[in-house]
């Protein structure tokens, strides 16, 4: 079963290679990208329900032993981060295949997005911080060259700043490790959770702190989440969905996992995180309500959720971490899910300018249905899964006496529908551009291929089955936030033998 | 760590955060890189005082210089090194769209701010084109 372990990694790394030999052959690409990834989403099921039964699974890659080699370790929250990411790039992977553009386009496509998924799967799967370096330059390098891909004027102004900022993130990374390995002498996680106490607490704070910059860079925190909205508007919506989806996640994963593994109690920076999701919240929702574009709000609106999940880890409660699992999870789908609607809404409507769209309602019912589940759900009406996952917050919050935050995160819900109810009713509603109007010459509507109905029809069951298994969904979450709270037991199923 | 390769970081992160604040993405370019040299130094300084080669059978093995931060450096070179070509393939692109070297405005967002009540008449390069409009009668 260990041998799962490496898989996601390595499987879309060869199929990233062979898509390169088989450049001219579009359909073998796309054979080799779909079969990669079904199995990657097989392997981490069953990856998932070995690691709940029977707890940590840790390998050694290429065998070689610590403190020399690499560990990989996969523990609750790791196995269904890996299960949800791959699920979403299967999914989107379908709706790019039909959307053609881009994907027929460029040969470049597939391979590219098998090194995304491997460094992914990289990142949520490494024990040892350097890696998580190298794992995450997998992932940018191969977002750089998905965002640009179609060299148009807007796309390259975007994509120079989105690199210039990602390879300053890493610069800061380096530093880390840097200044990490010169106080401890290791760059495993594991052996650095148990020299760090030994550490002295100014230094130890200052590691928490840069660590923190650098992941909250990524993940789009208070005040560095400027380049999200800049960046992720100008690629195609199959693009943009999974960088919503995932490339955040993976941010706030880490923030999670060094937080609560690497530092002790007085090193892990609960208040700072506190101040910083509020002002994430807030920020966010506001930048949403004034944009015009469907795609820079709901790029807006990343941040500002993204704010609910670092709530959830800056109580250190085993509730709050469980409602961020859980918030995370929740997320990841419901974001896909929206942008893959709005690039249909975008397809059938042919502009992405709320000002300029309208009555879909009649005119594409369908869309509607598909909009209306994840936005009810990511608003956070009751039964679906958001509700589930802010009610779990908000009780966390109220048990460790954070008013403030609560307020916040209760008034920043009522502004998210807000959004979504801005969006219902100027795409859906009302009546549809009459001919006369400079918006309906400029409009170019296109069909919508099958394809892509059938894969955003598919995430959005996806959401709607979130609701229905919430309730294991949140007990495997306090399982997961349990084995998170509980550095100790990660540091003895690596270093030693198992408990 | 030597005082020499402190100030040396130093220098290399102060001047590469002077030019990555530049308007001209050449410049740009050239601070990125020189930012990534001084995180490079600093990596290599993380390993403590030099030695002879980690060689098996060279010497006593407390003589040996660390050879684990040199095998980070050399990853964090390839990375950087990948990532800043890609970045002038970015650039000689922006050069061949534009004929300018200079770093863009975020058009779509200065419309925003300035026309709250007023609707844009298209996506992407309309909204450059009406900015650039508005600016001449200006």
């Amino acid at each position: 079963m260990n041998a799962l372990i490496p898989l996601p990694v390595i499987l879309p790394l060869v199929a990233a290679a062979l898509c390169i030999v088989f450049a001219r052959l579009r359909i073998v690409q796309r054979v080799i990208t779909l079969t990669v990834l079904a199995v990657d989403v097989t392997a981490n099921c069953i990856l998932l329900a070995r690691v709940d039964d029977d707890g940590i699974a840790v390998t050694q890659a290429g065998g070689v032993r610590l403190p020399v080699g690499i560990t990989l370790v996969v523990d609750r929250f790791a196995a269904i981060m890996l299960v949800v990411s791959s699920l979403m790039l299967f999914a989107v992977l379908i709706y790019a295949i039909g959307q053609g553009d881009v994907e027929r386009r460029y040969a470049a496509f597939h391979p590219v997005y098998m090194v995304l998924a491997a460094g992914v799967s990289a990142s949520f799967v490494t024990g040892d911080l350097f890696n998580l370096f190298v794992a995450f330059e997998m992932m940018l390098m191969a977002s750089y060259v998905l965002l640009t891909l179609g060299g148009r004027p807007d796309q390259v102004r975007s994509g120079m700043s989105y690199v210039v900022i990602s390879l300053v993130a890493s610069t800061f990374f380096i530093v880390a490790l840097a200044m990490i390995y010169g106080a401890t002498g290791t760059v495993n996680m594991a052996e650095l959770a148990e020299r760090m106490p030994e550490v002295s607490p100014g230094v130890r704070t200052g590691f928490s702190l840069l660590l923190i910059g650098v992941f909250g860079i990524k993940a789009g925190l208070f005040p560095l989440f400027f380049w999200l909205p800049d960046s992720y508007p100008t690629a195609p919506f199959a693009i943009t969905a999974v960088f919503a989806g995932l490339l955040t996640k993976v941010g706030v994963y880490a923030i999670i996992r060094t937080q609560t593994l690497l530092f002790p109690i007085d090193a892990r920076q609960g208040t700072l995180l506190l101040v910083a999701a509020g002002l994430t919240m807030v920020v966010g929702v506001f930048g949403a309500l004034s944009q015009d574009d469907i795609k820079r709000m709901l790029s807006f609106h990343i941040v500002s959720h993204i704010g609910y999940m670092i709530m959830g880890l800056a109580l250190f409660t085993l509730a709050g971490v469980a409602g961020a699992v859980f918030y995370t999870v929740h997320h990841i789908v419901v974001k896909t899910a929206l942008f893959l609607v709005a690039g249909l809404v975008e397809r059938r409507g042919g502009t992405g300018r709320l000002s300029h769209l309208g009555g879909m309602m009649h005119t594409a019912p369908m869309i509607a249905l598909l909009f209306a589940l994840p936005a009810l759900s990511i608003a956070g009406l009751p039964p679906f899964s958001g509700f589930v996952g802010k009610f779990a917050l908000v009780d966390a919050g109220i048990a460790a006496h954070q008013w403030g935050i609560v307020v916040v995160s209760l008034a920043v819900s009522l502004l998210t529908m807000y959004v979504m109810v801005r969006i219902w009713s100027d795409v859906f509603w009302g009546a549809a551009p009459d001919d006369g109007t400079p918006a309906a010459t400029l409009a170019t509507t296109r069909s919508i291929a099958p394809l892509m109905w059938v894969s955003t029809a598919v995430v959005v069951l996806f959401t709607v089955g979130l609701m229905i298994f919430a309730g294991p969904l949140y007990d495997f979450s306090e399982r997961a936030a349990a084995d998170l709270l509980d550095p100790a037991y990660y540091v003895s199923a690596v270093v030693g033998g198992r408990p | 760590m030597s005082v020499l390769l402190a100030f040396l970081a130093a220098f290399l992160f102060g001047t590469g955060t002077y030019l990555l604040l530049q308007r001209r993405l050449s410049r740009v370019i050239v601070g990125l890189g020189l930012i990534g040299h001084g995180a490079n130094v600093l990596l290599v300084t993380s390993g403590g005082a030099g030695g002879i080669s980690p060689i098996i059978g060279k010497g006593d093995p407390n003589d040996f210089s660390d050879p684990l931060p040199q095998a980070l450096v050399l990853t964090s070179i390839v990375i950087t090194f990948g990532v800043t070509a890609f970045l002038l393939a970015l650039g000689f692109r922006s050069w061949r769209l534009t004929h300018d070297d200079v770093v863009e405005d975020d058009l779509e967002d200065r419309y925003v701010a300035t026309h709250m009540e007023d609707r844009p008449v298209g996506e992407g390069e309309d909204a450059e084109r009406a900015l650039a409009e508005e600016e001449d009668r200006a």
